[in-house]
């Protein structure tokens, strides 16, 4: 028997409907599962609290501390080479040999797993350069982990800058480096902030290229050659050696609301951004 | 500026654009230096496939730790790429722009869900699913390429999406206009004409299922043995540096260093193939 095209139809768009349905809601699900047992264990006291009996009770302050310095110190570091290289590569020479060898090195970096950026960063910066396990190997670890997402959002948002605007400014009589300053970066401002957004978003998320690089030292740092450990690494510890099942949602919980925050500020500025081009 | 002038400018942001490849040079030479003299020393064969892996005694066989790796990603793809790509023909198929321009940045949310959040979920909630109703142990192979397979998914649905956006209106026009239905222009026109991209972010997704850490550690159960059924734990080859690396020391931890560079090799090999597919997809263009 044969069977109509139009029936074999329906049953396409209710399987392909059903697979978008069904990926929607492993997303609900894996935030909504975290925030309903995580959300009742935050309070100002968890929040704001020094973590006791290797964080079996108490808060998770120190751990904010370092998830707010390891992704600062990393988009210090990457974000003006990122958007150097950006500028370099879309304003300052043709497609030649070299560039195409820049982005296909941009491109493994970017495939590079984060555990090899963990080895790397304890081999070189924790070992090599006597850094120790410190806020300034993780981040520098960090930092040549997003370099490729900044240069490629950058290059994206500084290319989709119209060509009209560089002639106007060249006609004027300015050079190339005032063209860059003046009329390419600010209005690619809004596309290179999202890409480091982005960037921050990885890295507050990342634990196997920290755990290695910025140990897990529980205590306040009070030197960037301090270690530090990340909410990441944190609710990695907890939630693995069974210390404390209330405070891992507590910090897990709290670590998605920080990731889902910059994400979602990342796209709206991105909006924003194509709503005003076009 | 004036000082250095336009050439100084020049050659100041030219020294910058090295900086990435300068990064991914010197990531190479740390890994492989401490890594393959180690691997010569004691031998490929040996360190590729024997089955010990026994550090105390001074065997480091890794076999196991590749089949391991080996099955997580295959079994990540068998979850990953027909959901993934399914969602992508949804979405750039059937669904109205508008409706995709929500669906699937929020879809793409799932890669910011960090690592270790996707392992939790698969050790509250996966495991003990796969304990009740298929048996074994629960964190398993499968649980692992269940987890490896969702976390694929925004890499396989944003480049299958791009992909099949370039296809060109009027392939779809012409097939329907000869009367063949929205779904027979997708599986005979459109799936065909984007095929090359699809390939590639399968691939991708399959180049990030191999270097995930995290969540595997959580998930996969950890031991060190060849699987001979997807309910058995197994340990990859980076769950095997992540769990060893805080205490190795000596000839154990280049052993570590030598399973980076086995891993390292595997995910170059999988990107370039990536990056040939898409390149072919743009000449196509």
């Amino acid at each position: 028997m044969r069977i109509h095209p139009r029936h074999i139809q329906k049953v396409a768009v209710v399987m392909l409907g059903g697979a978008a349905l069904f990926t929607l809601l492993i997303l609900i699900f894996i935030i909504g599962f975290i925030l309903e047992k995580g959300l009742p264990v935050i309070s100002l006291r968890f929040l704001t609290g020094k973590p006791e009996d290797l964080g079996r009770s108490g808060g998770i302050f120190p751990t904010i501390i370092g998830t707010i310095l390891l992704p600062l110190l990393a988009i210090i570091i990457a974000t003006p080479l990122g958007i150097f290289t950006s500028v370099y590569l879309s304003e300052y020479t043709k497609e030649t040999k070299l560039t195409k060898v820049i982005r296909f090195g941009t491109d493994c970096l970017a495939g590079i797993p984060s555990i090899i950026f963990g080895l790397f960063g304890y081999i070189f910066f924790v070992v090599t350069l006597g850094l120790g396990w410190s806020i300034l190997s993780g981040g520098l670890t960090l930092a040549v982990m997003i370099l490729p997402t900044i240069i490629r959002t950058s290059e994206e948002a500084i290319r989709s800058v119209p060509k009209s605007y560089r002639e106007v400014s060249f006609s004027l009589g300015a050079t190339s480096w005032q063209t860059v300053k003046r009329v390419i970066l600010p209005n690619a401002l809004p596309g290179i902030v999202t890409g480091v957004m982005l960037s921050i978003g990885r890295s507050i998320g990342e634990t196997a290229a920290v755990i290695f690089t910025a140990g897990s030292s529980l205590r306040l740092p009070e030197s960037i050659l301090d270690s530090t450990r990340t909410m990441a690494v944190h609710f990695y510890i907890l939630a693995r050696e069974g210390i404390s099942q209330e405070n891992a949602y507590g910090t897990a919980a709290t670590l998605i609301i920080a990731v889902l925050f910059i994400n979602l500020s990342a796209y709206w500025m991105m909006s924003r951004f194509i709503a005003k081009r076009s | 500026m004036k000082l250095i002038g336009e050439k100084g400018v020049q050659r100041a942001l030219m020294f910058t654009a090295f900086s990435a490849i300068s990064a991914l040079l010197l990531i190479a030479l740390f890994i492989l230096s401490e890594g393959l003299p180690f691997i010569f020393r004691y031998g490929i064969k040996d360190f590729l496939f024997s089955n010990d892996w026994v550090p105390q005694q001074g065997r480091f066989g890794i076999f196991p730790m590749i089949a391991a790796s080996l099955w997580v990603t295959f079994g990540a793809m068998v979850v990953g790429a027909p959901l993934g790509v399914a969602v992508a023909l949804f979405l750039s198929e059937y669904a109205p722009r508008p409706v995709m321009r929500v669906i699937k940045p929020t879809i793409e949310l799932l890669a910011a869900i960090p690592s270790v959040v996707y392992g939790f979920i698969g050790v509250m909630v996966l495991a003990p699913l796969i304990r009740e109703f298929l048996g074994g142990p629960g964190l398993s192979l499968l649980g692992g390429s269940i987890i490896l397979g969702i976390m694929i998914l925004p890499t396989v649905i944003s480049i299958s999406i791009d992909s099949i956006l370039t296809v060109p209106q009027s392939y779809r026009e012409g097939s329907l206009a000869l009367g063949a239905t929205t779904w027979q222009t997708i599986y005979m026109v459109t799936i065909k004409a984007s095929k090359s991209g699809i390939i590639a972010s399968i691939i991708l997704g399959l180049g990030r299922a191999v270097g995930e850490t995290m969540a595997v550690i959580m998930v996969a159960g950890n031991s060190v043995n060849i699987p001979h059924s997807p309910l058995d734990s197994v340990r990859t080859l980076t769950a095997n540096i992540a769990l060893e690396m805080s205490y190795a020391t000596g000839m154990h931890r280049q052993a570590l260093f030598a399973t980076g560079v086995v891993l390292l090799v595997g995910i170059i090999i999988l990107n370039s193939i990536a990056s040939v597919a898409l390149r072919k997809r743009m000449v196509k263009k």
